[in-house]
């Protein structure tokens, strides 16, 4: 909504005239005054005041000065500036699709998707629209400021349900949309995510020819990377792209429609590949700076016991601050933050840990932090998404709890199916292999 | 890294035949040629699964390149060498390999180390031989008639199981146990057998121009701040969150609620 600025000439000529009697009163510091033409006028010697000893003072902070909005006052969106929208960018009837497959690890856009789809927006240009293809559970909200204008989300496919690994459903998701769609690109992220399986089975499906590791692309003339990243290929923009990280920089200055589109699909093949889910792995053997979820201990850590049950009970990959090494209770490569690991877990729970600058650098790319400390004030907290005010051993007792009452409940309805016929448990007993419970 | 599973392979009675797909690698830094590592293991990973008779080496290239002989060094009496051209496909002649000669499983590294490395040789193999490709496995964790249990490595340090039948096609992770030595002598005594394949020219690749990789440019941390005071705050602020949830007088069973909440929402207890 545009601002109106509605001139007063009374008030513009009182404050005009230092002698007139209401001037004090009306403009006291007025610093901003509209000339004729809209332009702002500031008057130099109208800022500060005497202070004590005779020097003139000013004082820039906002804090003081009645900045009454007497000269131009704004009648309409008052606080329309502060949160600015995003230009809408709208493409009614695209000449042509670029489609951006997805590998929402976690259910939300990774900086790598986001790089995918900035990339395949520079090959949309003006007249085409980016397909983003989304499978399964989402938690994304914002597909329309990473650049999406048409958005497929595929959660099922004749019933059966896109969830786990289904590499197979996937890919006759995909022919569904080649033949219904027929997009001039194909943009996968060269991820482990999921992303480079897919579109390499994708374009063995399709029987092109994919420029993987691609890392700099145009309409014309792809980059990529080849064996062991010591050369660069230059070739054409083939149809399917398998795109390294950082290809382009992510969309950020419109937002797109995000208009769903539905897909009709062919009865299934039955899968050749059966997923019989997560297997179970010791967390201390994963890698700190690999590691998922983390449970971090610091200072405020009294009953070190305690601590390492709830870890393993959770599953989490214990971390620790620089206090708890050096004090000996955690061993050196367990250390979090700038002088030791930099870790990228998706839930970082801190223990007893005020958050020291170097430590918070450490986490800079976690996604949830859960800080227990028992000081509210701490920058542990600021930064926490969950912070939770409390004696860490109270808290910990508690979870430890819920925990377990949580896992009684689950093992004793697998207990109730192993009773009921399947013999799954003692297959398991023969591998030795452990299902994740529940 | 690989978890405790590698005490539980079982080796059926039916000996599976297997074949792995070997290439010649280079050195990440000085660029010489050598075996390739996720090659190695692979072919590490089909010496503990099958014997002698069972596991067959393939290399689909010159016959005449001294890095072949690395793997023939940890142990391996022979290895078979489709002849090939510098500049062939040479998925055309693996398919014709494998539909003529019973196999069933075929073991690979996720990518080569030298040239394009688009890592597609696996996926056309598996789409031209109709045979499922399950990528990126850890481990086999066992074999029993028509079916296979294999330990899929994720990322994270993950695992995740999964069932495939016969015959299937497979590439071997980083996470996959590393390879064992390979001794100098050994190598030099196993036979490299030769067999005359077709030879299909690559007409694609012709067309591209190879260069020695250029660096690329660290992305910097833009900010569009509109004014200077907002560049200084970005340019100096702590990293902070926007300010997530305080619980402070709830009790302490509630707190504990809540933070296991987010973990389950999160996906990382399940």
């Amino acid at each position: 909504m545009a601002e109106i600025i509605r001139r007063d000439p009374r008030l513009e000529r009182i404050a005009r005239n230092r002698l007139h009697p209401l001037h004090q009163s009306l403009c006291g510091a007025v610093q901003e005054v509209r000339g004729p033409t809209g332009i702002l006028r500031k008057d130099p010697r109208a800022a500060g005041f005497i202070g004590p000893n005779g020097i003139k003072r000013i004082d820039r902070s906002a804090a003081s000065g009645p900045v009454a909005g007497m000269r131009g006052q704004r009648i309409g969106g008052a606080k329309a500036d502060t949160v600015s929208e995003l230009p809408l960018h709208q493409i009614p009837n695209p000449d042509f699709l670029v489609a951006a497959v997805l590998d929402l690890s976690g259910g939300r856009l990774s900086s790598h998707d986001k790089d995918v789809l900035g990339q395949a927006r520079l090959l949309a240009q003006e007249s085409g629209a980016v397909v983003g293809i989304v499978f399964g559970d989402i938690k994304e909200t914002a597909f329309d400021k990473a650049g999406v204008d048409r958005l497929i989300h595929i959660d099922n496919i004749d019933g059966a349900t896109l969830q786990g690994y289904c590499p197979e459903l996937k890919l006759a998701a995909l022919e569904a949309v080649e033949t219904q769609l027929a997009p001039r690109h194909w943009l996968f992220p060269d991820s482990v995510q999921g992303g480079a399986e897919l579109g390499r089975r994708f374009a063995a499906r399709l029987g092109e020819r994919p420029a993987a590791q691609a890392w700099q692309v145009d309409t014309s003339n792809t980059i990529c990377r080849g064996g062991s990243d010591r050369i660069d290929i230059a070739r054409q923009t083939p149809r399917v792209l398998l795109l390294a990280e950082e290809c382009a920089l992510p969309v950020d200055e419109t937002r797109h429609e995000a208009l769903p589109i539905s897909i009709e699909f062919a009865p299934l093949k039955t899968p050749l590949i059966e997923d019989l889910g997560p297997v179970n792995v010791d967390p201390s053997q994963i890698p700190l700076a690999e590691a998922e979820f983390i449970l971090a201990a610091g200072n405020g850590v009294r009953d070190w016991d305690q601590f390492h049950d709830v870890a393993a009970m959770l599953g989490a990959t214990e971390g620790a601050s620089r206090v708890a090494v050096d004090d000996g209770f955690m061993p050196r490569f367990r250390q979090v933050g700038a002088t030791g690991t930099w870790v990228t877990a998706r839930v970082y729970v801190a223990v007893g840990i005020s958050g020291a600058i170097q430590h918070l650098q450490g986490i800079g790319q976690c996604e949830k932090v859960v800080a227990i400390n028992l000081d509210a004030g701490c920058d542990m907290v600021k930064r926490a998404d969950l912070s939770v005010i409390g004696s860490s051993q109270e808290i910990l007792a508690e979870l430890r709890a819920l925990i377990a009452s949580r896992q009684g409940d689950t093992s004793a309805t697998e207990n109730a199916d192993a009773t009921s016929g399947s013999n799954q448990s003692a297959k398991e007993g023969t591998t030795g292999v452990q299902r994740r419970v529940a | 890294m690989s978890p405790k599973t590698d005490s539980t392979t079982v080796v059926p009675n039916a000996v599976p035949k297997l074949a792995v797909l070997v290439s010649v690698g280079q050195h990440p830094k000085s660029g010489r040629t050598r075996r390739a590592d996720q090659d190695a293991r692979a072919v590490e990973l089909g010496m503990r699964m099958s014997d002698q008779q069972g596991l067959r080496l393939i290399h689909a290239g010159d016959k005449q390149e001294p890095a072949l002989r690395q793997y023939l060094g940890m142990g391996l009496k022979s290895m078979v060498v489709l002849n090939q051209q510098q500049d062939s496909d040479v998925v055309p002649a693996l398919v014709k390999h494998f539909n003529s000669t019973a196999t069933d499983i075929i073991l690979t590294g996720v990518k080569a180390e030298t040239g394009e490395a688009s890592g597609m040789v696996p996926y056309l193999l598996a789409e031209q031989l109709g045979w499922p490709i399950i990528p990126r496995i850890a481990d086999i964790i066992r074999i029993d008639g028509q079916e296979a249990e294999v330990l899929q490595a994720l990322p994270r340090g993950q695992r995740r199981a999964l069932k495939v039948r016969l015959p299937f096609i497979a590439s071997v992770d980083n996470a996959a146990t590393a390879a064992r030595q390979y001794a100098f002598g050994p190598g030099q005594r196993g036979d490299l057998y030769g067999a005359n394949a077709e030879n299909t020219p690559d007409k694609t690749r012709v067309e591209w121009s190879e260069s020695p990789a250029r660096k690329r440019a660290k992305r910097l941390n833009i900010v569009k701040a509109k004014s200077a005071s907002d560049r200084f705050k970005a340019a100096t602020a702590k990293p902070q969150g926007s300010g997530g949830q305080v619980l402070k007088d709830e009790t302490a069973k509630e707190k504990a609620q809540a933070i296991l909440d987010l973990m389950l929402a999160e996906g990382v207890i399940r």
